[in-house]
């Protein structure tokens, strides 16, 4: 039986052609070739890693934006209303002042009448003082004269007190 | 392509044999009679020469060259051209396709034969082949493939990840070099062996000898103490039992690489034997009638073959990575253990 019984020449350049193909194709084909497909595969793997976090950060920053968007709608809510009871107190202030100053105003409006009106009577007094001492100068002198005269006088002069 | 030609050669030299004068009665029915055995037993073998084909008498041959050392008279190197037709050359004549000495000396036959060269050849192809694979990756760097560099990409990946990986686990990456060279050692040389003139390399005992030898040497060498302790302490087997079981499993480590040389070599040298019977069914029957009939097989094995091709190749490199996986494991599941034996044994078991 020829074809099982190995022949020693073809072993032998087996082994040696077949060790020499194995060392030259590591070196020469192998190892560069799945260093270069290790290299491809990882840079695949990077590139989407980085893709899936470009696009979380993508989504965090939507976030970020939406939430300053919230805060800037609630700060402005806020200064809205801040300015609204602002002006509300100044109003009110506003108000409160003029009322007061209108008060204190009538008031011293009241006082100038009244201290008018008090010297406009202290003035009435003293005429009607002025008056009866001049009356009665007159009627002293009258008396002196004559009793009928004395007494017409004086009711003339009293006819134009009620006059005046 | 190999059994049209052969059958167009076969029936142009039975022609030239019919058109002959016949000399004596004895060598007419010598000549005549086919004997498909030896016929194919020659064409599967190797040889010293290699015989493209014969027209007529006219023999299209390529002698390669003899190298035979004997104790006594040293290194001969000459072309076998010089033993061609049973001539004697420095004491040295074939038979049968062995060189021996005339004077009986133990030769010692370093021939390149028509194995060795297309082993020459099949080294040579993947040189240039997987040299240029790899300047496509020097030269693209991490961009997609092109070229060749695709086609035998995606080969190279699976051998890593599905061969490699799954069966080695992660210390793969030391036996990648050898498992990737075997693949595409044995692919190429069944293919070669596939064309026609081309020598059956593969279905050759001492090629697949030699590549289970290396795997068994591999795996050997790459062994840890758990490989040991399997077989020298089967867990959960019976101390008693042991006796019993040490030889067993010494015995499969011998017996892993010699399935895997004899698979490969009776699977890549049945397939040639199928097809060249197909063919040979025409000069049995001696009808050109059945030839249609005996191509349309022989195409089919053919093609069948081709298949063969790369299943045996990825059977080798499967059966290899997982014996050196066995090897290099590190700690074994429960359920491996309970099972006793190697666990992976009847999923390796092929």
């Amino acid at each position: 039986m020829n074809i099982v019984t190995p022949d020693l020449g073809l072993i032998f350049w087996q082994v040696v052609i077949f060790l020499i193909v194995v060392l030259l194709l590591r070196a020469y084909a192998w190892k560069p070739i799945l260093s270069s497909l290790k290299e491809r595969e990882s840079s695949i793997e990077g590139a989407l890693r980085m893709a899936d976090q470009a696009k979380l950060e993508m989504q965090q920053l939507q976030a970020g934006n939406e939430k300053l968007l919230a805060e800037a709608r609630m700060e402005r809510d806020r200064i809205l209303k801040e300015a609204t009871t602002m002006s509300n107190q100044f109003i009110e202030q506003a108000k409160t002042k003029a009322t007061e100053e209108g008060a204190r105003m009538i008031e011293q409006a009241r006082e100038a009448i009244r201290n008018e009106k008090n010297a406009a009577l202290a003035e009435v007094k003293n005429t009607a003082a002025q008056l009866s001492i001049d009356i009665a100068e007159r009627i002293l002198r009258r008396e002196l004269t004559d009793q009928p005269a004395q007494q017409q006088l004086v009711d003339s002069y009293l006819k134009e007190v009620k006059l005046n | 392509m190999k059994r049209l030609l052969f059958a167009l050669l076969c029936l142009l030299s039975l022609t030239a044999h019919a058109s002959e004068p016949v000399a004596t009665t004895a060598d007419a029915t010598e000549s005549e009679n086919f004997n498909p055995g030896e016929m194919i037993l020659h064409h599967i073998g190797d040889s010293h020469e290699w015989h493209w084909f014969s027209m007529g008498e006219t023999h299209v041959t390529t002698y390669l060259p003899v190298i035979a050392y004997r104790a006594g008279s040293g290194l001969s190197v000459f072309s076998s051209h010089e033993l061609a037709e049973g001539k004697v050359h420095e004491g040295l004549k074939l038979e049968h396709e062995h060189l021996v000495s005339t004077d009986g000396a133990k030769v010692y036959d370093f021939s390149i034969t028509k194995n060795v060269a297309t082993l020459m050849i099949a080294s040579a192809l993947m040189l240039i082949v997987f040299i240029t694979v790899a300047r496509g990756y020097a030269k693209r760097g991490t961009a997609a493939p092109r070229g060749i560099q695709s086609f035998f990409e995606p080969l190279i990946i699976f051998i890593r990840d599905e061969v490699a990986k799954k069966s080695i686990g992660p210390k793969y990456e030391r036996y990648m070099p050898y498992l990737l060279t075997v693949f595409f050692f044995i692919w190429f040389s069944n293919l070669l062996g596939l064309l026609p003139g081309g020598a059956n390399l593969t279905g050759n005992i001492a090629v697949t000898l030699t590549l289970a030898v290396i795997t068994l040497l591999i795996t050997l060498f790459s062994s840890n103490k758990n490989y040991w302790a399997h077989i020298f302490a089967t867990p959960g087997v019976p101390k008693a039992l042991l006796p019993i079981m040490i030889p067993v499993e010494l015995i499969g480590i011998v017996v892993k690489p010699f399935s895997l040389m004899v698979r490969l070599f009776a699977n890549i040298t049945a397939g040639h034997i199928v097809t060249l019977s197909f063919i040979s069914l025409i000069f049995i029957f001696r009808n050109i009638g059945i030839a249609p009939v005996s191509l349309a097989f022989g195409l089919f094995i053919f093609f069948l073959e081709l298949l063969v091709a790369i299943l045996q190749a990825y059977i080798f490199t499967l059966l290899t990575a997982m014996y050196i996986g066995g090897a290099v494991e590190d700690h074994h599941d429960a359920d491996y253990q309970m099972g006793g034996g190697d666990g992976a044994m009847p999923a390796k078991a092929h």
